[in-house]
């Protein structure tokens, strides 16, 4: 939580790199860099396409470089926290801090249907390369329309998923009381109580630098030709 | 042809689901690939389209190692039905999902237009050739995956467990499509777990259990064979079944079929009488 504030808060790239940087002994901790790693492979493509949408449409390249900073430094602080908590504990710890039990249900029954979507994604693209389409060629955006074919079975599928889930709880009894018993009651532990409290710390340290403390900048003198001088942004 | 030698894969992270096959499927046959869940059937014919590629040994499309080919190239010649049309349906109309693989296979707009007409016209798919694939019946939606393979007229075809959620008539309609399929010269394999379905089509069967063939015979041979279908956990054919317990009253065992069971019966009546 505190590492997904500070990259919300910054946009100095060395803040960033910091913000980045103080992850990394968690991910050690969690031993599960090979994981860490493929999940950071996944959001390559849409990196490079945050850098140069911001570079292309008027932003400098420090800009740029932050900019994708971020949205990395978001997705590894999402990977990491999907990749260390289960969708059950989740689900509880939800539940058990009063949140509605339909709205903690919908995020974990979310959760836990990224594995499932995963492996429909697969097997759309096996489907559609069998009928030869080719992903990996023709010019960049030739390459964007080729996932059309991808995205609207798996979108359409996971609709029909969502209404078949749906009524088979509704089957189920979903909802039929207010006083759900869980059978597991969470209780917080000396370092639940250090995590809380270094999240604190951290929000609190993120919010004092913002306002308080000047942070050094970089300037690489890199611009892109004016192609598209009607988009030009004053960053 | 379709051969594999010393055939071995494993998804990334998990045990060998192949650990050996080795077979032939020579042009014009029809096979009937089966097995218990997880036996690696499914994974078997994604190596012959090169969907998976071998961790270990060899897979041939008509001599072309599958290695030094792609997915594109080698699915002109092996078309593969995926089980749940969903998978693949997006297209505006059904007729632009026909269109689909063809343009990618690089035909020329009149060549789409008439091979896809041919195909709706075949598979009694034309009144729905401008609906959207999304409203059909789930049996029409298996159609029209169906055709949109079938159009671009792929030699060898992969049907993957094509009766799942067909009704009788429907079932009925698929085996005689099938067998008219390879009639015409084209390879037929299909994944199922429908003994009864495969009992009337009577294909050769390569029976699988875990990531091995533990059977590569007719129809007659596997589907009579107790011990191992119990292996590859399937049951007998109920006509089979039926034939097995009256063979002490002088009926033919190896019959599994409804046609051969009648005459065996009528002849065996008639020998009464």
């Amino acid at each position: 939580m505190g590492i997904f504030t500070a990259a919300l808060l910054f946009s100095n790239i060395y803040a960033l790199i910091v913000v980045f940087l103080v992850q990394l002994p968690i991910v050690a901790a969690s031993k599960s860099w090979k994981k860490w790693a493929g999940s950071m492979r996944a959001g390559v493509l849409l990196a490079v396409l945050i850098f140069v949408m911001n570079f292309v449409f008027g932003s400098t390249f420090v800009f740029s470089a932050a900019m994708t900073l971020r949205f990395v430094t978001l997705m590894s602080t999402f990977s990491l926290f999907f990749m260390t908590t289960s969708p059950d504990d989740l689900g509880l710890a939800l539940e058990q801090t009063h949140v509605p039990y339909t709205l903690s249900f919908t995020f974990t029954t979310a959760v836990r249907l990224v594995p499932t979507m995963a492996l429909d994604a697969q097997t759309v693209i096996d489907a559609q390369r069998s009928r030869g389409l080719e992903l990996d060629t023709g010019n960049f955006m030739k390459r964007i329309r080729n996932y059309i074919p991808i995205l609207i079975p798996l979108i359409v599928s996971a609709i029909r998923r969502s209404i078949e889930l749906a009524e088979a709880l509704e089957s189920r009894g979903f909802g039929a009381s207010p006083n759900r018993q869980p059978l597991i009651v969470l209780r917080m532990k000396a370092t639940d109580y250090l995590v809380v409290i270094s999240t604190v710390l951290m929000i609190i340290l993120a919010v004092y630098v913002y306002l308080y403390v000047p942070l050094p900048t970089l300037d690489i003198p890199i611009e892109m030709p004016k192609i598209f001088p009607w988009f030009q942004l004053s960053i | 042809m379709i051969e594999t030698e010393g055939l071995k894969f494993a998804y990334p992270g998990s045990p060998e689901v192949l650990r050996g096959i080795d077979l032939k499927i020579t042009d014009g046959e029809f096979v009937a690939i089966m097995g218990e869940n997880g036996a690696g059937k499914t994974t078997l014919v994604k190596t012959f389209n090169g969907l998976l590629m071998p961790s270990a040994g060899t897979v041939r499309i008509d001599g072309v190692d599958t290695r030094d080919s792609s997915v594109a190239k080698l699915s002109r010649d092996v078309g593969l039905v995926f089980q749940n049309p969903d998978h693949q349906l997006f297209s505006e109309t059904v007729r632009e999902e026909l269109a689909f693989s063809l343009r990618n296979f690089g035909y020329e707009e009149d060549t789409i237009d008439r091979r896809a007409a041919s195909i709706l016209e075949t598979l009694d798919l034309a009144r729905y050739a401008e609906s959207s694939p999304f409203v059909l019946s789930g049996g029409e939606r298996k159609r029209v995956a169906l055709a949109a393979v079938l159009v671009w007229n792929p030699k060898h075809i992969i049907l993957d467990e094509p009766t799942i959620g067909q009704d009788y008539q429907q079932k009925d309609r698929l085996r005689n499509f099938i067998i008219q399929l390879n009639a015409q010269g084209k390879t037929v394999i299909v994944i199922t777990h429908d003994v009864e379905f495969v009992a009337e089509c009577k294909p050769r069967i390569i029976l699988l259990s875990r990531g091995l063939v533990i059977g590569d015979r007719s129809s007659e041979d596997i589907l009579t064979d107790g011990a191992l279908l119990d292996r590859a956990s399937l049951t007998r054919p109920q006509i089979g079944a039926l034939m097995h317990e009256l063979k002490d009253r002088g009926l033919p065992e190896r019959t599994i079929d409804v046609y051969s069971a009648e005459q065996a019966i009528l002849r065996a009546l008639g020998r009464k009488e």
